[in-house]
């Protein structure tokens, strides 16, 4: 039989009218590579700016006050808190208020002029290494330049002399500056959207495309029984889960939790129950698998890119972070980083917390009205 | 006056603009065989599906059993059996597995001894660790009824019931139909196969969402002409 050109058209037009009508796979098709190019053109900083920073100034000077705006003129460190000291700035790096602290001691001004060594001090919250190695280079840049344009008039003799200051860093939650220490936490996050939002919205969409939806519709059940019937098995897998990780992250990559483990599993449970409501709602929306499973590589994309979990998030520019605090992840990270690396307390969390609360509620109700046990 | 299992006036439903069920009547008498006759794309199963519940009519009311189509469907589940056109078993679990499943749901007791029972009714018990997907047309069809009139039923809905099954399998069918009547069950079962309408008996005649004749099976035939193909 020789090559026709007819039947390869007819073939070829036949395959663009089918794809004309799924137009579920079309936009995925359309959108996920302008989606991701926007991401990574746009809202992945590599090099992250404006991260928030506290200082404490124990000296109030020209040079002091000078430094402090030039810090907040650079661009990488944003100040977003002035303290006095008293363990408060313990607390806002263990909430995750605050990336940097950035101390000025005492009779610093005069130690530079003297030309005696005296250290600015950086506490950083060293959970995410990428932002910790970039702000020692930048503060270092900034303090230099600053030192030297301040020191004029009679003290311009000091200019040619190197400025007499050093950083001392102290890097907390991960002196070591290990990338691992930022992903696990976070990873467990990622697994659980895999076990919620993708396993549990299969099954649902099985009944449907197999018929045996109506088998168990004509039956007497409830909608409420129908859903918990089949989110259950899930909530234990995603705990096993979270378990196993834990187990791997303590004994094979010694990462340990310093908080308080039932709190963690609590959270865990919470973020379980978000993603179960997340999958169950797209089960409802899609027709077959195919399609569910496409929807759930549209919630599990954003989340690795937009929520803090690979990527800093304050790096991230104004309108990608605003995107990222409607994903669950987003604080899920912030709770297990707090929890496993810092031994953050339900106090520190809540901030994350509630708004995690928020959703899952919401995506419940929402599921409660838009779920009928009818085939309308 | 004979008692009614079903009764329904006016029974209307639009998928989008286009009227399915267009202004239906249905008077099912109990323990009857009510044939449901029409061609493809009549109504037939979009109508089922609204007097169990699955469908919300557009118009229409009436009762089933003496509960409101409209707002008593979880009452109607409870006491009608609907066995879908297409298998709607579950695949993946064992033939026991689909029988106690529907029996707990059902909320019966004594589910494992119901079970062996069904099973052994049906002539299943050596096979009932196997899964259901790997059954035969005509058993998956019998699995499928054996499970339908697990909690007794009053009403039994059957949708194309014989649809892929080969002759042997559908003269059985008919024939546990027949018995399950004379016990006093009331049978709704749609078709296309004028030797199944003319076991039943009374008939409606649907086509194209519209009721075309109603009365019982002989005047049926003899209004509109219809010949079974012998």
């Amino acid at each position: 039989m020789l090559f026709s050109f007819q039947r390869l058209k007819a073939l070829i037009n036949k395959e663009l009218i089918q794809l004309k009508r799924d137009r579920a796979t079309l936009a995925m098709m359309i959108m996920l590579p302008i989606v991701q190019l926007m991401l990574f053109g746009y809202a992945i900083n590599m090099d992250p700016k404006h991260l928030p920073t506290a200082v404490i100034s124990r000296n109030n000077t020209f040079l002091t006050r000078s430094l402090i705006t030039g810090l907040q003129n650079a661009g990488y460190f944003k100040i977003t808190q002035t303290v006095s000291g008293d363990k408060q700035e313990e607390r806002l790096l263990r909430q995750g208020r605050v990336l940097f602290v950035v101390m000025i001691p005492d009779n610093f001004t005069q130690n530079v002029i003297r030309g005696q060594k005296s250290a600015l001090l950086l506490q950083a919250d060293a959970t995410d290494p990428t932002a910790v190695s970039g702000a020692v280079g930048a503060l270092n840049t900034i303090a230099a330049k600053v030192i030297t344009t301040e020191l004029k008039g009679a003290l311009g003799f000091l200019k040619n002399a190197a400025p007499a200051f050093s950083i001392d860093v102290q890097k907390a939650y991960n002196p070591e500056g290990f990338t691992r220490y930022n992903i696990v936490p976070g990873l467990i996050g990622i697994i659980l959207i895999f076990t919620g939002a993708m396993m549990t919205s299969l099954p649902l969409t099985r009944e449907q495309e197999r018929g045996t939806m109506e088998n168990l519709l004509s039956m007497p059940v409830q909608p409420l029984e129908v859903m918990i019937g089949k989110i259950t098995p899930f909530i234990f897998i995603g705990l096993f889960q979270s378990l196993v990780v834990l187990f791997i992250a303590r004994f094979l990559f010694s990462i340990p939790v310093f908080g308080n483990l039932s709190l963690l599993f609590g959270c865990i449970l919470l973020f379980i129950l978000c993603n179960l409501a997340i999958g169950f709602l797209i089960s409802t929306a899609a027709k077959n698998q195919t399609q569910a499973l496409q929807m759930s590589v549209f919630v599990l994309l954003p989340s690795i890119m937009l929520t803090g979990f690979m990527f800093p998030f304050q790096g991230m520019p104004q309108w990608a972070q605003n995107i990222g605090r409607m994903i669950p992840l987003t604080y899920f990270v912030r709770i297990a980083r707090g929890i496993m690396l810092k031994g953050a307390e339900l106090q520190d969390i809540w901030p994350h917390l509630y708004p995690l609360d928020l959703i899952v509620i919401v995506i419940t109700l929402f599921m409660l009205r838009v779920y009928q046990n009818t085939l309308d | 006056m004979t008692e009614l299992a079903i009764d329904v006036k006016r029974l209307t439903k639009k998928f989008g603009s286009r009227i399915v069920v267009n202004n239906i009547d249905i008077q099912v008498p109990k323990g009857k065989i009510y044939g449901f006759f029409g061609p493809n794309g009549s109504g037939k199963t979009t109508t089922i599906r609204m007097l169990c519940g699955l469908l919300t009519p557009d118009a229409g009311e009436g009762t089933c059993l003496g509960y409101d189509i409209m707002a008593q469907t979880q009452m109607i589940r409870k006491k009608v059996g609907y066995m879908t056109q297409k298998f709607s078993f579950w695949d993946d679990l064992t033939i026991q597995e689909n029988v106690e499943f529907t029996a707990n749901i059902f909320g019966m007791d004594h589910v494992s001894e119901r079970t062996r029972e069904a099973l052994v009714k049906l002539g299943l018990q050596h096979r009932s660790d196997q899964s259901a997907g790997t059954l035969s047309g005509g058993w998956k069809q019998r699995l499928a009824l054996a499970a339908c009139i697990l909690h007794q039923p009053e009403i039994l809905l059957l949708d194309e019931p014989t649809a892929g099954v080969d002759p042997k399998a559908r003269r059985e069918l008919w024939d546990e139909l027949g018995r399950l009547s004379e016990d006093g069950m009331t049978i709704l079962v749609s078709t296309h196969y004028m030797d199944e309408a003319e076991r039943c008996h009374e008939l409606i005649y649907i086509a194209y969402g519209n009721l075309i004749v109603r009365g019982s099976t002989q005047q049926v035939i003899d209004q509109t002409h219809l010949k079974t193909l012998e």
